[in-house]
């Protein structure tokens, strides 16, 4: 028996509304971005569906390592997911961005979809760097990965924006990583290289509190992030609001395009999940805390009330999102857990580019491989 | 050359094999186990004093424990060592000896050696941990450039002996590219570090030693997947093992077996099948010290067998075993028999899934050994 509901047309809705979002810490800076944000409908419905779909397939993940079909490595982003969303509502798909391991969310607001990413966790060939990579190495045209050593990504999205520079295509390089790895040297080789040479580059630091198991105020001596970078200007975001992100974003994009050079932007951000599927994530943490940053800012929640309260979308609204959320993910998983593992013959597969197939020497003396590329 | 010298405990004992035996390359917690750890003679130390059955993070924090109780300069850090370590090779340690002496660094590997360097040149015992073997090249300069010249360039006025790195080492089941690999080929090629590989708690804890005691920097090269899977009765006070002394773990007549660290188990493995299938009497050597490496015994034993396999998981390419291989042509050439095999890792860098083809498991080494016999 159906039940028939009486549906508001879209007409009802607001199509666009203003909020005011948090003033950010400014190093170097006479200006930030602006104290409000403007949404649109569309925005909104689009922000919630995408942190939503990372959100739930960063839980999907989760119950598939239990499961033990995805195996080795998995960070989880579920918490941050305004930062990945909010990021790239500030520049566009022809931006370069950059970042460490925990890059399944940024995989998908660069253009991957879920059903590449979930096989690629499982490692199979539809993945979407065909099963070789897992989940650290994920990778789309402009996303450089997923990149496994700390702090190696930085100098690396240096170089992009050089090249952006050089061509002159008004591109940028976004360059993220962690609170931990704002620690390695090569973040400050970085800072030097891309301020004498004015390179378009957004440096984010994604601060979650916690390098692995360790907690900010024991691992740095200046816990103010936007700050190190000393001589290039810096602006301290709240990470758990989309808008404030997409805001902060845009600011830095301008600052980068004008051509003044590097700015360094540190998003406050949490993960809800430990550092990766071996760590429960209590340890150095209190469960309190978690359950008080998920109840106070959860970045999700914060969007739903915005644009519920705002009536800019209703609740069933937004519930048949979840709803097509869900559907996609459960798709997905299915997908990751048939699709065939990759051939044997891509062990030895793009080690390096060459014009004809060669040997690789194998386990043995007389296993001998063929290389294609 | 006495294989034993009186440092080192001789011991008949029994090991104790916590890990699963299936088929296949893998268990169910994704460790990988075509080999085991099954009680049996897989050493010989002799008993002096009490022991206590230890895995091999225990065996380490028991090292780490003796030195810190007996040398008052004694220091540890590196990444979470504090909470005891993501492989639990440092629990307790900080509780009982201070914070001052077990302490944290930031995420910063080459921070990290170029501090222990100091450390050690002013004095200080210096037990740098670095967190994956995989994360040692920011510091690989340091090591390369800094510990292993000071004393040389220093015409012997300054040296770092005191230093000693620690690293989780070798394949594990699940590592993929960045926590899997056996680096200990590149740091042979630099005069003046010591690298020592361990294949389980005795070794270990008298190698460890035996380390931090050598008046040269050291890199020591812990194999993860043993870290909870190899256990044994290991003596509590301390002991050394000699470096640069390789070890006959199995006397044979027919083909010499050299390996380190996780490999000898596998090897071990693999001699047993070829007694059994083949009738072939196999003499498993393990190298235990990379750099610099016991040549009289490895030669000696080819010398008396004629045929040589060597194996590890690091790519074949510029491995270790090619240094071992050219030597013992120099040596040896009139006793081969047959072409000295190579059982490695592929020439790809470690992979993500195909994990179980690449390692050089027991079945490939065996095959190996059939090739060798039938030359």
């Amino acid at each position: 028996m159906s039940l028939v509901v009486a549906s508001r047309s879209y007409a009802d809705f607001t199509p666009e509304a203003t909020f005011d979002i948090k003033k950010v810490d400014l190093h170097r800076l006479e200006e930030g971005p602006p104290l409000t944000a403007t949404l649109t409908r569309e925005e909104g419905l689009k922000y919630y569906r995408t942190m939503q779909t990372i959100r739930r397939m960063e839980l999907k993940a989760d119950q598939l390592y239990k499961q033990k079909i995805i195996r080795g490595f998995c960070h989880l982003y579920d918490g941050q997911e305004a930062c990945a969303v909010g990021i790239e509502g500030g520049i566009t798909l022809s931006d370069h961005l950059i970042t460490a391991y925990r890059a399944h969310g940024y995989t998908l607001t660069r253009g991957g979809t879920v059903r590449e990413i979930m096989a690629e966790l499982t490692g199979r060939r539809g993945g979407i760097a065909k099963g070789k990579g897992g989940s650290m190495h994920m990778y789309t045209k402009n996303f450089y990965g997923g990149n496994g050593i700390v702090g190696a990504q930085v100098p690396l999205g240096a170089g992009v924006a050089l090249a952006c520079k050089y061509l002159g295509n008004d591109q940028l390089c976004v360059s993220l990583y962690g609170d931990g790895a704002a620690n390695q040297g090569q973040i400050f080789e970085t800072y030097n290289m891309s301020s004498l040479w004015k390179l378009p580059i957004i440096f984010i630091c994604e601060n979650n509190q916690y390098a692995m198991g360790t907690s900010v105020e024991r691992s740095a001596a200046s816990t103010e992030y936007y700050k190190r970078g000393d001589y290039i200007p810096g602006i301290r975001v709240d990470g758990m609001d989309v808008l404030c992100v997409r805001e902060a974003t845009k600011f830095a994009a301008a600052h980068c395009r004008s051509g003044k050079g590097p700015i360094l932007m540190e998003l406050q951000t949490y993960r809800y999940h430990g550092h990766s599927m071996s760590d429960p994530g209590v340890s150095y943490r209190t469960r309190e805390e978690i359950q008080e940053v998920r109840s106070k800012s959860d970045p999700i929640s914060m969007l739903k009330d915005r644009m519920l309260s705002n009536n800019m979308a209703s609740i069933e609204e937004l519930k048949e999102i979840d709803i097509a959320v869900r559907k996609e993910i459960e798709d997905a998983a299915q997908f990751a857990t048939t699709d065939p593992e990759p051939p044997l013959d891509d062990l030895c597969s793009h080690i390096f580019a060459n014009d004809q197939p060669f040997e690789v020497r194998g386990a043995t003396p007389w296993t001998k491989l063929t290389s294609t590329s | 050359n006495t294989m034993f010298s009186t440092s080192l405990l001789r011991v008949g004992s029994k090991l104790i094999g916590l890990l699963l035996t299936r088929k296949g390359h893998f268990n169910t917690l994704g460790l990988r186990n075509d080999f085991g750890f099954p009680p049996g003679l897989r050493t010989k130390t002799f008993l002096l004093g009490p022991t206590t059955k230890m895995n091999l993070f225990q065996s380490v924090t028991s090292a780490l424990d003796n030195t810190l109780a007996s040398d008052p300069t004694a220091v540890i850090f590196g990444e979470d060592v504090a909470f005891g370590g993501v492989f639990r090779c440092t629990v307790g340690l900080r509780d009982k000896y201070g914070k001052d002496r077990v302490f944290n660094t930031p995420l910063c590997e080459q921070g990290i050696v170029g501090f222990g360097i100091g450390a050690a040149v002013a004095g200080a015992t210096a037990i740098a941990e670095i967190q994956f073997a995989d994360y040692i090249y920011p510091a690989f300069d340091q090591i390369v450039n800094e510990a292993a010249k000071y004393r040389y360039r220093s015409g012997n006025l300054f040296d770092c002996g005191n230093l000693t790195i620690r690293a989780p080492w070798g394949c594990v089941g699940h590592g993929s590219l960045y926590h899997s690999q056996s680096p200990e080929a590149f740091f042979a090629h630099c005069p003046g570090i010591k690298v020592v590989i361990p294949r389980g708690p005795v070794q270990c804890k008298g190698l460890l030693l035996s380390c931090i005691a050598d008046q040269n920097p050291c890199i020591f090269f812990e194999p993860k997947i043993l870290y909870r899977a190899a256990v044994e009765q290991v003596p509590t006070e301390a002991y050394t093992i000699p470096l640069s002394q390789a070890e006959v773990i199995q006397e044979g007549s027919d083909v010499t077996l050299v390996a380190w660290g996780t490999q000898i188990h596998v090897l071990m493995e693999v001699a047993n099948m070829a007694q059994e299938k083949l009738g072939v009497s196999c003499e498993l050597i393990d190298l235990q010290t990379i750099l610099p490496w016991d040549t009289e015994t490895v030669c000696k034993s080819v010398a008396k067998t004629g045929r040589l396999l060597i194996s590890h998981e690091a790519p074949i390419t510029g491995g270790f075993a090619a240094e071992i291989s050219s030597t013992v042509q120099e040596e040896c050439f009139l006793n081969l028999e047959a072409p000295i095999a190579r059982v490695c890792g592929y020439d790809t860098p470690f992979p993500h899934i195909f994990e179980p083809f690449y390692i050089p498991d027991k079945w490939k080494c065996f095959d190996a050994i059939k090739k060798l016999i039938s030359y």
